[in-house]
């Protein structure tokens, strides 16, 4: 390791993380043994899957992430993983690449089989290290706890350690957590000092910032671990919904535009245009999409989708045939940028347009059996 | 006596099919109430909302201070979109009815960036004042107008069910509601251009046609030519080249290639000047993921080098399914620029670039010449509300509020469990935009 030059002080208090993590390894026999580690994939911010679940997880499991473990690689999982890689001297850079992941395998633990249950349960769960897994998952029936996370992440570091200590053995387990949340809160307390020899890359704010990162999740798992971990589990998951989880529970969505604001467009796409080719698809929604943007139409989704005489399938109800997953992606292509109409904001089939005023508009261009206007 | 029952039987089926028929009668009628009352309602509200924002501009006229200006402006705003959104509640969409709406999101742009400004350091000019008052005299009108065909509408009983039908039917409009509109339309598109000088067209999205493109215009057979070798397809092809319409702003040919042995078709749309792609999108299905975004990401550089677009950085990425979606910004010395973006969609199962979007990058990006901060850094800082944590900074160009494109200190920070970028003015501190990030939203209970 690299920590030649480094403040006395904070080697010692690394040393003793590492050492008191080694111990919590061998010392607690979790089950699911098996390591099961990364793909061989650089995982980015944005990316969804396996490897961010297991990312989430290894990371929740060390105290850094403190969200729901849902497959998103959101900025919640990015400010955990540049936090972690501060902390473990690794280069500062967001992305889970070979040197970051090998570090995170070796300094955590993941379970699987746990994880994976409790998404496809589609229960509120969390992974955190040292704590009975068991205790993590579903939800106690009591739902008296109305400490917020805020409020406890305010608690001073003394306080918590406190709590730890006055349960110290319950079994090896809650020992060795005790022994690595005082090992880690000694060294968030050094970390000002490590500012100054390693901080220059970062702005003069990080100081502050820093040490409020790693005070939240070291009381938060402190917390989990002495009193019962429903607090846990509404500061990880914030109340979120219960979700089916056949597949991720979560979902990258567009600045600016609900999922089923995306439904309601695809709707409507998928209404006035199946028959049309893919671009075409692309292109009615977005005439949506413009004239949300124009001042002469409403402002919104529904009230453009809904304007009478806007839209025939509207009209005549073809709006709420269930569209397919080819609408839906050309509403999203639509959203990201995509407008293969010019910026028109009219369209209408020339076989079966009733207004003559329409033929009136500016055309842009053909595309299917639609023409585009101004 | 069978002769008997059949006639009972008879008599029954006609009885009750009769009385079947009443039912649906008087139910489509009832369902024609409903949707007629509520067209009637979103009309008598638009014209309560013009008569209240006559008012409302009246009663700015008189005021001078701050205090009793900024209020009264910010409500003639408020008032302006409610009429706006009632208008698109109107079965007008076939009719030319959008210079009216035009309008009254003109004069809501205009009093709400009065409203916001400090009109004590900065009061409202002569010219404004002006404005003002034109706009009050012809608010004026479009209250005669509106309020004259609402008392047809009330004196004669019309229904806008009838409006309906008839501009759908198209029936020479003869409609007194629509001729009473068609007067309004016409009134307002009479002082359209006038009221709002040069400097109001800015809050309209601004029409910028490619202005900045350099180069010789391209035939046919060059769009073609530059078409394939984005599509970078093989075998043999089907093209189409096509003209843009007469409406268009700017000229274009689209184009469309198929490959005929997959059946893959590649559409994109190519200036005609220099011959830049504004989108391409290559429609097929993409199968399973194989290669990580990360990879993506790097295909889509290699892309972007390959076809000589410079000083770009990936600013955003994202994974649908089995695409990966990257924006990328203009960055020149570190400075981000965000009007010059352009997106690109890759396919996750063989790293091909299905998608290409650079529209808003052709028409922003030109030669610009960055000024240095006036403020530093810290300073700037200082302006962040104290509760965020900030993580990461650093200098970007963003357009503000008003259109204009400034210089600012963009830091990204952490507020509980959000994320934010926040702008902060590098010339004089203000702090020109706050951004909330998104987070992942949760898929809900999808049905089995």
């Amino acid at each position: 390791m690299g920590v030649i030059g480094m403040n006395i002080k904070f080697l010692l208090a690394k040393i003793t993380v590492i050492f008191s993590l080694t111990i919590a390894f061998i010392s607690i026999p979790l089950y699911g043994e098996k390591v099961n580690a990364f793909s061989n994939q650089i995982i980015q911010h944005g990316a969804i899957g396996d490897d961010v679940i297991e990312l989430q997880s290894r990371l929740q499991y060390l105290g850094f992430y403190n969200g729901k473990i849902d497959g998103v690689f959101g900025w919640q999982t990015y400010w955990a993983l540049r936090n972690f890689q501060y902390e473990f001297g690794l280069p500062i850079d967001g992305l889970a690449g070979t040197k970051t992941k090998n570090k995170l395998v070796s300094a955590s633990k993941y379970n699987e089989k746990f994880v994976k249950e409790q998404i496809n349960r589609g229960k509120k769960f969390t992974h955190y290290g040292g704590v009975d897994l068991n205790k993590q998952k579903t939800p106690s029936a009591k739902k008296g706890t109305t400490q917020t996370p805020t409020k406890k992440s305010t608690n001073k570091p003394g306080n918590n350690k406190q709590n730890v200590a006055k349960k110290p053995s319950n079994n090896g387990n809650k020992t060795s957590t005790n022994n690595k949340k005082t090992a880690s809160n000694g060294n968030q307390a050094k970390t000002p000092a490590t500012k100054k020899q390693t901080g220059t890359k970062n702005n003069t704010g990080s100081t502050t910032n820093k040490t409020n990162n790693t005070t939240t999740p070291n009381n938060k798992a402190n917390n989990s671990a002495t009193t019962n971990n429903k607090t846990n589990n509404t500061a990880a998951t914030n109340g979120g919904e219960k979700t089916t989880g056949k597949k991720a529970t979560a979902a990258n969505v567009p600045n600016g535009f609900s999922q089923n604001d995306i439904q309601l467009i695809a709707n409507a796409v998928y209404g006035e245009s199946r028959g049309e080719p893919y671009i075409g698809q692309v292109a009615v929604a977005s005439v949506i999409l413009n004239r949300i943007d124009s001042v002469s139409f409403p402002n919104t989704v529904s009230g453009v989708i809904f304007e009478p005489g806007a839209f025939t399938a509207v009209a005549d109800g073809q709006i709420w045939l269930t569209p397919n997953e080819r609408a839906k992606e050309a509403v999203l292509d639509a959203i990201n940028g995509w407008d293969p109409t010019g910026n028109a904001i009219y369209y209408f089939n020339p076989d079966t347009a009733t207004s003559a005023w329409i033929w009136s508009r500016p055309q842009i261009k053909q595309i299917g059996k639609h023409i585009f206007c101004k | 006596m069978i002769r008997g029952i059949l006639i009972a039987i008879l008599t029954l089926g006609v009885a009750g099919a009769a009385f079947w028929g009443y039912q649906e009668h008087k139910e489509k009628n009832a369902i024609l109430l409903n949707a007629e009352n509520n067209y009637q309602r979103a009309f008598h509200d638009l014209t309560y909302q013009v008569d209240l924002l006559h008012d409302q501009i009246g009663t700015t006229l008189a005021m001078s201070s701050q205090e009793s200006l900024s209020p009264a402006l910010a409500e003639v705003w408020r008032i302006t979109s409610q009429a706006h959104s009632d208008v698109g509640q109107l079965p007008l969409t076939l009719m030319p009815f959008n210079k009216t709406e035009e309008f009254l999101a003109n004069i809501g742009d205009f009093s709400y960036k009065t409203a916001v400004r400090d009109l004590n350091s900065k009061p409202l000019s002569d010219d404004e004042y002006k404005k003002l008052k034109g706009l009050y005299t012809e608010a004026e009108d479009i209250q005669d107008e509106l309020r004259n065909v609402q008392h047809l509408v009330l004196e004669n009983n019309l229904r806008w069910m009838d409006v309906e039908m008839a501009l759908a039917t198209d029936k020479q409009m003869d409609n007194t509601i629509i001729d009473g509109l068609k007067t309004v339309e016409e009134k307002v598109e009479g002082y359209q251009e006038t009221s709002f000088g040069v400097t109001n067209v800015n809050m309209e999205k601004k029409e910028e046609s490619f202005s900045n493109l350099k180069g010789n215009n391209i035939s046919k057979k060059e769009a073609e030519k530059i078409a394939k070798e984005y599509a970078g397809f093989k075998g043999s092809l089907d093209v189409k080249v096509t003209e843009n319409g007469k409406g268009s702003d700017y000229g274009f040919y689209s184009v469309a290639i198929k490959e005929k042995k997959s059946g893959t078709e590649a559409n994109m749309d190519i200036t005609k000047k220099g011959g830049f792609p504004i989108w391409s999108i290559i429609s097929r299905e993409v199968k399973e993921q194989k290669i990580s975004l990360n990879k993506a990401s790097n295909e889509a550089v290699k892309f972007l080098k390959e076809h000589k677009f410079k000083n770009l950085a990936l600013f955003e990425s994202t994974q649908y399914e089995n695409i990966g979606v990257f924006n990328f910004v203009t960055e020149v010395d570190g400075v981000k620029i965000y009007p010059d973006s352009i997106k690109m969609k890759v396919a996750l199962d063989d790293g091909h670039i299905i998608g290409f979007a650079a529209e808003e990058y052709l028409k922003a990006n030109k030669e610009r010449k960055i000024s240095n901060p006036v403020i530093s850094k810290e300073d700037a800082r200082k302006k962040i509300n104290k509760q965020v944590t900030v993580m990461d900074d650093g200098l970007a160009i963003i357009l503000n509020d008003l259109n204009k494109e400034v210089l600012c200190y963009e830091f990204i920070g952490t507020l509980d469990n959000d994320t934010y970028r926040i702008y902060i003015n590098a010339e004089n501190g203000i702090e020109e935009k706050v951004e909330k990030l998104k987070n992942a939203e949760p898929v809900y209970e999808e049905v089995v």
